[in-house]
């Protein structure tokens, strides 16, 4: 096994690992700290697929951004193992149902797609920067933009409902 | 094999020369700060106080170290080891100097030239946070938290902002590489000349990332003791304080990598230095400029009083962030005036 190959298993085993605890820790704190590590295996997998923009852009985002304002919402309600209630019955089997749910569409997903291995030519710059901006502001250029698009009417959105009134 | 050997080398040095950096830089606040106020500063240890820094860096190991009972002492020792951490990884990306030259071969001044640097430095940045948050919720304690919950706000909002005056710079040099910014500084003007605007709204945002005063409020002490390292003591107080320190060596580097030419200087062709000789000129210069920025934070810190935490929030989103946005557009429009747009 060349030395990626040690690298690939180990990012592997983690990612996985912390995925589970994000699951199984009762503490809030926990779950977003182990997402982070996750998050962190993810970019390193990206890393080692020479996408280097996506790994550092993922860790910025998810790990930089997202996560930090989840930590904070957490942080600021102060949740304890203490002030966990117990929850319905109803509300078990509910979440049973929703999850079974979701395992049903992602198995079934998955069983019809076809799934072809690319292999990964080494030194490959498509993702490099000057690559995906490329691709980006040629091929994609309209989905680019609609997303922004979304992003900002989300953003417009999110503002609105924080006002508690609105003076027209 | 040769390279490696040397890029270890370098790694070491970097480390060392950030923390040597960082120990005299409490020195040189303490005697800065002395001298705005008309006092002498310390002068016990050694001539002219010169062996303080070593003094205080004994006493706090020396210290009793708590971990507070009620604590969380995981986190609460993992809070200051990610601070350290990400303050010693930015150095990585940073040009020191030209080419060195050993026997044959030739070697470049920098760890790794990542052609995203400047992304790799805000991606840093970025997870930097964790270190004070994580520190702050785990002490259990409310002055601790207030000052997290202060400190993360800060600096995702002024996150913001520095990202959006790093685009500017990155439209008029056309790359995220730090070395190629630098020798396109050398080719033609200093950074600052395109991009005063943005150089602005950069150093500010730094003071609000460093948590230094005017914007040092998550650790304020009129209102929150310490802030987020109320309950450190010993020597996980000292990595959270030297933390600072090592970030504010880096973000000068930085902020004269990008603006200030680097380790290029004026009239460097003319000077007929060669080899080996350049390369130390150039460290020496490169060196100059941090310690002037270095200066340039401890000199606003004792004389600008601290914002008030409104204050802090109005100029981040209201003033900084809108002015980060004209300076793209004003720049995308210069450059298509100039014709510098294909």
């Amino acid at each position: 096994m060349s030395p990626s190959t040690y690298v690939f298993w180990f990012l592997t085993f983690v990612a996985v690992l912390s995925a589970l605890n994000v699951v199984f820790t009762k503490n809030a704190v926990y779950s977003v700290l182990s997402l982070i590590v996750t998050f962190f295996a993810i970019a390193g997998h990206y890393f080692l697929m020479n996408a280097q923009f996506l790994g550092i852009v993922h860790i910025m985002v998810y790990a930089g951004a997202i996560m930090v304002l989840f930590l904070y919402v957490i942080m600021m309600l102060n949740l304890n193992e203490t002030f966990e209630t117990n929850k319905d019955t109803f509300f078990h089997i509910a979440a049973v149902i929703a999850a079974g749910l979701l395992l049903v569409t992602m198995v079934a997903a998955f069983a019809k797609t076809d799934i072809q291995m690319q292999s990964m030519v080494d030194n490959s710059e498509i993702g490099y920067l000057e690559e995906l901006g490329k691709v980006l502001f040629n091929e994609y250029l309209l989905p680019f933009e609609i997303a922004s698009v979304l992003l900002l009417a989300a953003m417009v959105g999110a503002v609105y409902l924080s006002k508690k009134e609105i003076q027209v | 094999m040769e390279l490696l050997v040397f890029k270890a080398l370098l790694v070491l040095v970097v480390f060392l020369v950030s923390l040597g950096v960082a120990a005299y830089a409490t020195y040189g606040e303490r005697k800065i700060a002395a001298f705005l106020q008309d006092r002498v500063g310390p002068d016990r240890a050694g001539p002219f106080g010169l062996l303080q820094p070593i003094a205080d860096g004994v006493k706090m190991f020396m210290k009793e170290e708590i971990i507070p009972s009620v604590s969380n002492k995981w986190l609460f020792i993992l809070g200051p080891c990610i601070a350290m951490l990400t303050a010693c990884m930015t150095g990585v990306v940073i040009p020191w100097g030209g080419e060195l030259s050993i026997g044959e071969s030739s070697f470049d001044l920098q760890i790794v030239d990542l052609n995203i640097g400047i992304l790799y430095l805000l991606g840093v940045v970025s997870t930097g946070v964790y270190g004070i948050m994580i520190g702050g919720w785990a002490s259990n304690n409310k002055y601790s938290l207030l000052g997290a919950l202060r400190a993360s706000g800060q600096m995702i909002s002024y996150e913001i902002a520095m990202g959006l005056a790093i685009i500017g710079l990155v439209m008029t040099t056309g790359t995220l590489s730090l070395k190629e910014i630098v020798h396109l500084q050398d080719a033609g003007y200093a950074n600052i000349v395109y991009q005063p605007i943005g150089f602005l709204i950069f150093f500010i945002c730094a003071f609000a990332e460093l948590n230094r005063a005017p914007f040092d409020m998550p650790e304020c002490e009129t209102e929150l003791i310490g802030g987020y390292h109320t309950e450190y003591s010993s020597m996980k107080l000292g990595f959270y304080l030297f933390a600072e320190y090592i970030n504010m060596f880096i973000s000068s580097a930085v902020i004269a990598t990008l603006y200030f030419g680097g380790y290029h200087f004026p009239f460097e062709s003319m000077t007929g230095l060669e080899g080996n000789l350049l390369t130390l000129v150039q460290v020496l210069v490169f060196m100059g400029k941090v310690f002037f920025f270095m200066f340039f934070f401890m000199w606003v810190r004792w004389t600008i009083p601290r914002f008030r935490y409104d204050q802090l929030m109005h100029l981040g989103w209201k003033v900084l962030l809108p002015l980060a946005l004209i300076n793209i557009f004003a720049t995308g429009i210069i450059m298509w005036l100039n014709g510098s747009l294909n």
